[in-house]
């Protein structure tokens, strides 16, 4: 729309005709204030808060429906606004209990700031308050209906923006309350969106009530550890006697790639580094055949004494190492680094959940044809092939249905089975058990296994496209999918992946037969000065390497953040005759076989960065802290170090020659410090004088892998920096597809899940509303 | 659902719904009266009513129970068979309506949303039912009665409870 | 059955056929039914609205909008139907004049409706009655039936090409489902919650399409406009006020009772001669002009009062619906606006803050106060409330709670006082409804 100046207090403004005055003021500096108005929900006008006067208009105008038209003048601030926003906040106050001091929302509350501000200090009202009865909704959402304001934000987020209508308004005047839809009980998504927009305490948390003061935490941006979308969430932390500990999660300053969102897993799933089972210290097999705590130092001495000695006398070959999907991309890269240069076996897999590296292949040369998640956000047409979003995408989900209510974006789905998202397709296309496979040629023109010319032809009446596809997808159809693409204009993708860092596990070269950014290793002096004495032959699978250590064949096997006895469901005997090193969490099902257990540090605990399934690399912020553990990057360092290498070599820190800490020890107490290494990484300034700093191994995977040409002031901004798969070099190889998608649901998330009290809870409250469904 | 085989209303008031909700150029435009005339004949939106509805207009019981709760004359529990509403507005105050409701809650024995223990008597003060000319006036279920002293409230109730007495017995044969 | 009254110096206009048996729809064509329905359909719609415009009819649900330039709003192409829309959802205390239209005279409803509707292009509309009207409700779908018998109603109305259907529809209790979009809301099904304006109705109305909503009453005068000729009908009433009103004269009168009048006819009267003055030989106390919401009015300022919408809100209240509640001096003030805004309470939607809140509020300082345990300072809070409220609400049914709230405050003041320092209050019995 064409822009038109209005003028506010008497300042000249230029805004498209049509925009909403609120936006307009707020953009401009300008504070509204406004409890009803949320920006991309639909408008109330309800609260008459946001209220201004408007030249020759005789009443005191709404600004969030006000929409600006050439010449038009208004007043924002004046002792009239004001008092009326005062008597607003007075009615409110005459029955919202003062009951601040043991509020959730307390020092959050908008309600306060706006008392604050408008200074209703007063009480005029002499009657007493109506109380009711605090009410559990669900393990997750408790609602407090005196302290309720009735903006309806929560309503409309769980309508309008998920999609779920779980919450209604019932009866009416100063008896309308907020309602579930289970009557007493929410049968809903549990994403605690209703509670992160609630601008009082009248929808708490479940896991966060009454357990802290909002001042009392330290606020830290990281990324969620649970599935591949990476929501950027907000940890608040507070000191605990064993560290720091996490009390909340939320999306606090709505700046990543999830703006407003976040799900149950983000939003409660973080409690799993709480759980008492945690591992805290170094465990190590004794004589009795026992696992017991062991220091540090022994428990390092035994492990590389023994690593040493397989490498040394049976050859690299005998040693298996299998990464993790949830550690960051500097401990992927340096655990492959370590595998292949100095444990000298190109070993290395991960449990793989998504056949990235067929993609990788697939797109290899085509630069422009990845999507990442902003572009999905943004992009005019959409084609979602298998998956199911809403429950193992809850972020992809969440950006669909808003591209197709905000944008008018159109939604094209292909799937075998009805999903939640249809709801939003402008067409379905529903395809037979084998349709995915048919799919590529369908879509060049044939109709001989599908017939249905229209969807076809819809699609591609698109001037551009960004097809999404599932984990259905694997090997050769990839190519053949992803080749139908290329061949055509404005054609982009994205490949659903499961886990935090899948996406990164492959992107940096946990694979047998692919070196970080998937150039084969038989590529002749590949990654030669890096990686000095590096095998060239392509090495064993997981399963392979599980396989020869049940023949005998493999003298060790070092496991990051893997369960490959769970997940391929070893028989433990198997690992019988192996030395077994496992570094996690948790004493899993794997490492209770371990030989030596380092207890390592969860996601949320380190620094570095991951790579969500779209390509989009973000920055984790080490938030909590566990006395005990230690990030997988020291660990491998110690390791080595501890195996005699030089561990220069490894990760080429100290190189810039400062000498003075200037804050690279970024911990959840790092303020001004914290701020200036955020400055001077941006710009790969920083000391980086400790080896136990990833950011050393960032700056050789940047060199190294042409993908991950970052943009790092984004980066370090606390924004994602897109890598481009196009970068791949074309002899890429695609793996052979060893692909066991873990499809985590709404409230699972594979061990990390298992630990998780609040998930277990949610899923127990669903499970009878699930089977209520089921014998209707 | 089949409305044929899951219906709780009778078949001539399940009929009624068929064709209310095939009346109006959106489905839903049929709510309201339909919650109306659900409860002349089941006395009260039962959670079976609530679901008959939802399902009849396909949107949710939470829908349905917003919508629901917001109107005066929908009520969630059983009232008498003959429920007396007596307007107590302005028109009607000033002609005696609080006079005319004492009465009845003398008579009857229950106050405001009371129900006689014999279930055929429910009391309600309620707002103006647009007949102040004729004030005071008051409706038992949905008729008229005006011009009203409190002299006459036991007549008014003996017709009824004779009309309860004709239906019951009625019933019983 | 309620009591029809007469009065030689009312003007029948609208009231021309009631107690004639006109519900039935041979009478009512043995009446001159259906002639001006016939009339526009051959006339078309430029010159039915022309004539409204001619005619000065004014929206008689409050309001007093005027009709033609209503209609000429809604546009001539629209790609959605376009519909018309009657509120019989009469529900402000004081007011029973629909009541009697839909009794007396139900085909005026429905051949006013097709009026409407030649005139916009809409080929569907609908009545709504409240949901209390039951009986009313009952009478009206015989008549539309009757009609469609007829064929007045139809794909070819009145044997013509021109197609046009009704539908009735009933409420279920909610005062603020007189607020034309909150109507429309009803109908689709949903709570009675205003929409935010604009767009206005005849831009985007029931069902997203253009919308004429007009009030019963005014419904029912179009086709005796038609009739008359819209001049003529202005020539009736005073100016800019064309024709008669419906007036229910309601409380302390020898003779209440809905009196058709000229547009302008004295409020004094009214009082004392149309309705045979102050019951049992009281005083005048006050005089509450046009339904619950409208400030009341002191007997001086009645005197020379006319009652249309122009003088009445220079007199500072509102002609509003043409309810007429006479208070005489034995009446309780306090009690009254007690009463008064106890429905504003009963009845706020919910919707925004200053109505759902501040009615709320309102009402309890006002049972604490007639209880006998006000403070000086709440007279003060309550004018505060009140004035805080006018103009900051979503519709105006905010406004319709704090305008009879300030003009009682603030010309009853003395009374007020009267209640303070533990007095009892010294005219209601009802003092138990105390909450303190």
């Amino acid at each position: 729309m064409a822009d038109v100046t209005i003028t506010v207090d008497g300042k000249k403004l230029t805004a498209p005709a049509g925009a909403l005055l609120i936006d307009v003021c707020r953009k401009a500096g300008i504070e509204i204030p406004a409890f009803c108005y949320y920006p991309g929900l639909s408008l109330q006008a309800a609260c008459r808060m946001c209220v201004v006067r408007q030249e020759k208009v005789p009443k005191l105008q709404t600004a969030c429906t006000t929409t600006v038209a050439e010449g038009q003048v208004f007043i924002t601030d004046s002792p009239e606004i004001t008092q009326a926003r005062k008597a607003t906040i007075e009615l409110l106050l005459g029955n919202h209990p003062l009951d601040c001091p043991v509020c959730d929302a307390g020092g959050e509350c908008e309600l306060q700031d706006m008392t604050f501000k408008y200074g209703a200090g007063e009480s005029l009202y002499a009657e007493a308050k109506q109380h009711r009865e605090e009410q559990q909704w669900s393990p997750a959402v408790f609602y407090d209906r005196p302290r309720c304001i009735l903006c309806y934000r929560c309503i409309r987020m769980c309508g309008e923006g998920m999609d779920v209508w779980a919450l209604g308004v019932q009866n009416r005047g100063a008896s309308a309350v907020i309602a579930p839809n289970g009557g007493d009980r929410l049968d809903c998504e549990q994403c605690g969106m209703c509670i992160d927009v609630c601008p009082v305490g009248a929808l708490t948390s479940g896991s966060y009530r009454y357990k802290t003061r909002p001042w009392e935490m330290n606020h830290v941006s990281t990324v969620c550890t649970h599935c591949a979308d990476g929501c950027k969430v907000t940890l608040g932390v507070r000191q605990s006697n064993d560290g720091s500990a996490i009390v909340r999660a939320d999306n606090r300053d709505k700046s990543g790639i999830n703006g407003d969102f976040l799900c149950a897993k983000g939003r409660f799933g973080f409690d799993f580094v709480e759980n008492p089972e945690r591992l805290s210290k170094p465990l190590v097999r004794n004589a009795a055949g026992k696992l017991e705590p062991a220091t540090w130092e022994h428990a390092l001495r035994v492990a590389a004494a023994r690593l040493k000695e397989v490498r040394d006398s049976r050859g690299g070959s005998a040693i298996g190492v299998i990464g993790s999907n949830v550690t960051t991309n500097e401990e992927n890269y340096l655990l492959q680094k370590f595998a292949r240069a100095v444990l000298q076996t190109n070993n290395i897999d991960h449990e793989r959940t998504t056949d990235y590296s067929a993609f990788a292949h697939a797109l290899a040369g085509h630069t422009g044809r990845s999507a990442s998640l902003r572009e999905i956000a943004a992009a005019p047409a959409i084609l979602l092939i298998g998956g199911n979003p809403t429950e193992e995408h809850p972020l992809l989900a969440w950006e669909l249905r808003t591209n197709v209510r905000l944008n008018r974006a159109r939604l094209y789905i292909a799937n075998t089975a009805e999903i939640k998202l249809e709801r939003q397709a402008k067409a379905v296309l529903r395809l037979s058990a084998n349709g995915y496979t048919h799919l590529p040629a369908y879509l060049g023109g044939s109709d001989a296994a599908i017939a249905n010319t229209a969807f076809r032809e819809a699609l591609l009446a698109e001037e551009s496209l960004v097809v999404i596809f599932g984990q259905e997808y694997r090997g050769a159809p990839v190519e053949e999918l992803v080749q139908w693409g290329v061949n055509r204009p404005n054609v982009r993708f994205a490949f659903l992946g499961d886990l935090a860092n899948s996406r990164g596990a492959a992107d940096m070269g946990l694979l047998p037969s692919l070196l970080p950014g998937y150039v084969p290793v038989t590529t002749p002096g590949a990654f030669a000065a890096e990686y000095s004495g590096m095998p060239t032959a392509p090495g064993k699978t997981h399963p392979e390497m599980l396989a020869a250590a049940a023949n005998g064949q493999l003298g060790a096997l070092f496991i990051v953040g893997a369960n490959p006895v769970s997940s391929l469901r070893s028989d433990p005997a198997q690992l019988k005759g192996t030395f077994v090193i496992v570094q996690d969490i948790f004493l899993t099902e794997t490492a209770a076989l371990a030989d030596v257990v380092f207890p390592a540090a969860s996601l949320y605990e380190k620094t570095g960065t991951i790579t969500n399934t779209y390509g989009d690399v973000q920055l984790v912020k080490k938030g909590a802290d566990r006395a005990g553990t230690k990030p997988d990057f020291e660990i491998l360092v110690r390791l080595a170090g501890a195996m005699g290498v030089d561990v220069k070599a490894l990760v080429p820190f100290g190189k810039t020659g400062m000498t003075a800490d200037l804050g690279q020890s970024r911990g959840a107490q790092a303020g001004e410090a914290d701020r200036h290494a955020v400055w001077l990484a941006a710009r790969g300034l920083e000391p980086k004088l400790s080896p136990f700093d990833p950011l050393a191994a960032l700056d050789e995977i940047e060199r190294l892998v042409p993908a991950y040409k970052l943009d790092r002031p984004n980066l370090f901004g606390g924004n994602d920096a897109t890598t481009d798969p196009g970068f791949v070099p074309v002899s890429a190889l695609s793996g052979p597809d060893l692909v066991t998608p873990t499809h985590n649901g709404l409230f699972t998330s594979g061990t990390l899940g298992y630990y998780s009290d609040s998930l277990k809870d949610l899923q127990r409250h669903q499970t009878p509303a699930r089977a209520e469904t089921a014998a209707d | 659902m089949s409305s044929e085989t899951m219906t709780i209303f009778s078949p001539k008031v399940a009929a009624r719904f068929d064709a209310l909700v095939q009346k109006y150029p959106v489905k839903r435009s049929a709510l309201v009266p339909m919650l109306l005339y659900a409860q002349d004949e089941v006395g009260y939106l039962s959670d079976a009513v609530i679901a008959d509805v939802a399902a009849r207009i396909g949107i949710t019981e939470l829908e349905v129970r917003n919508v629901a709760t917001y109107y005066s004359m929908l009520r969630f529990k059983p009232a008498g068979k003959f429920n007396v509403q007596v307007c107590t507005n302005i028109s009607c105050m000033l002609r005696g309506a609080y006079d005319l409701f004492d009465r009845f809650q003398d008579e009857l024995g229950v106050g405001h949303k009371g129900v006689t223990p014999d279930g055929v008597f429910s009391l309600e003060e309620v707002e103006c039912i647009g007949a102040c000319c004729w004030a005071p006036a008051i409706q038992v279920n949905y008729d008229f009665h005006d011009d009203l002293t409190p002299d006459q409230v036991p007549a008014i109730l003996d017709t009824y409870r004779g009309k309860a007495k004709a239906e019951g017995t009625a019933a019983h044969a | 059955m309620p009591k029809l009254v007469s009065h030689p110096d009312e003007v029948k206009i609208v009231t021309r056929r009631f107690g004639q048996g006109a519900a039935n729809i041979d009478k009512y064509i043995e009446l001159g039914g259906y002639d001006s329905a016939k009339k526009c359909l051959a006339q078309g719609p430029d010159w039915i609205i022309n004539e409204m415009k001619a005619s000065n009819l004014r929206g008689r649900g409050g309001a007093g909008f005027p009709t033609g330039m209503k209609w000429s709003f809604v546009p001539k192409q629209s790609p959605k139907a376009k519909y018309v829309l009657v509120n019989g959802d009469e529900s402000e205390p004081g007011t029973c004049k629909d009541h009697l239209i839909f009794l007396h005279d139900p085909h005026a409803v429905i051949e006013g409706t097709i009026i409407a509707g030649l005139a916009i292009g809409s080929k569907l509309g609908f009545i709504y009655l409240r949901g209390e009207y039951r009986y009313l409700l009952e009478i009206m779908e015989k008549a539309v039936a009757d009609a469609y018998a007829k064929g007045f109603l139809g794909k070819n109305i009145f044997g013509s090409d021109t197609e046009f259907q009704i539908i009735t529809q009933s409420g279920a209790g909610a005062y603020e489902v007189g607020e034309e979009s909150a109507l429309m809301e009803s109908l689709e099904g949903k709570r009675g919650v205003p929409r935010i304006k604009p767009p206005f109705p005849a831009v985007v109305g029931l069902y997203g399409g253009p919308t004429v909503i007009n009030n019963a009453e005014t419904i029912a005068t179009v086709p005796h406009v038609i009739a008359m000729g819209g001049e003529a009908y202005a020539a009736v009433g005073s100016p800019r006020n064309g024709g008669t009103r419906l007036f229910g004269v309601s409380g302390h009168v020898e003779r209440p009772g809905v009196y058709e009048l000229p547009m302008g006819y004295n409020l004094k009267k009214i009082v004392y001669d149309v309705a045979g003055g102050v019951r049992g030989g009281r005083k005048l106390k006050a005089v509450v002009p046009g339904g619950s919401s409208t400030p009341v009015l002191l007997p001086e300022e009645i005197e020379s009062l006319g009652m249309d919408f122009d003088q009445v809100g220079k007199a500072g209240s509102m002609l509003g619906s043409g309810g007429v509640v006479v208070i005489d001096d034995q009446t309780c003030i306090v009690e009254f606006a007690l009463r008064t805004i106890s429905f504003y309470q009963h009845e706020s939607c919910g919707w925004c803050i200053p109505c759902r809140e501040g009615t709320d509020w309102l009402k309890k300082s006002l049972t604490r106060f007639h209880a006998g345990f006000g403070t000086a300072k709440d007279i003060d809070n309550i004018q505060y409330l009140a004035e805080n409220m006018m103009g900051r609400t979503f519709c105006p049914l905010g406004d319709a709670a704090a305008m009879p709230t300030l003009g009682f405050v603030k010309k009853f003041r003395k009374e007020f006082e009267d209640h303070l320092n533990g007095k009892l209050c010294p005219f209601a019995k009802h003092t138990e409804l105390a909450v303190v």
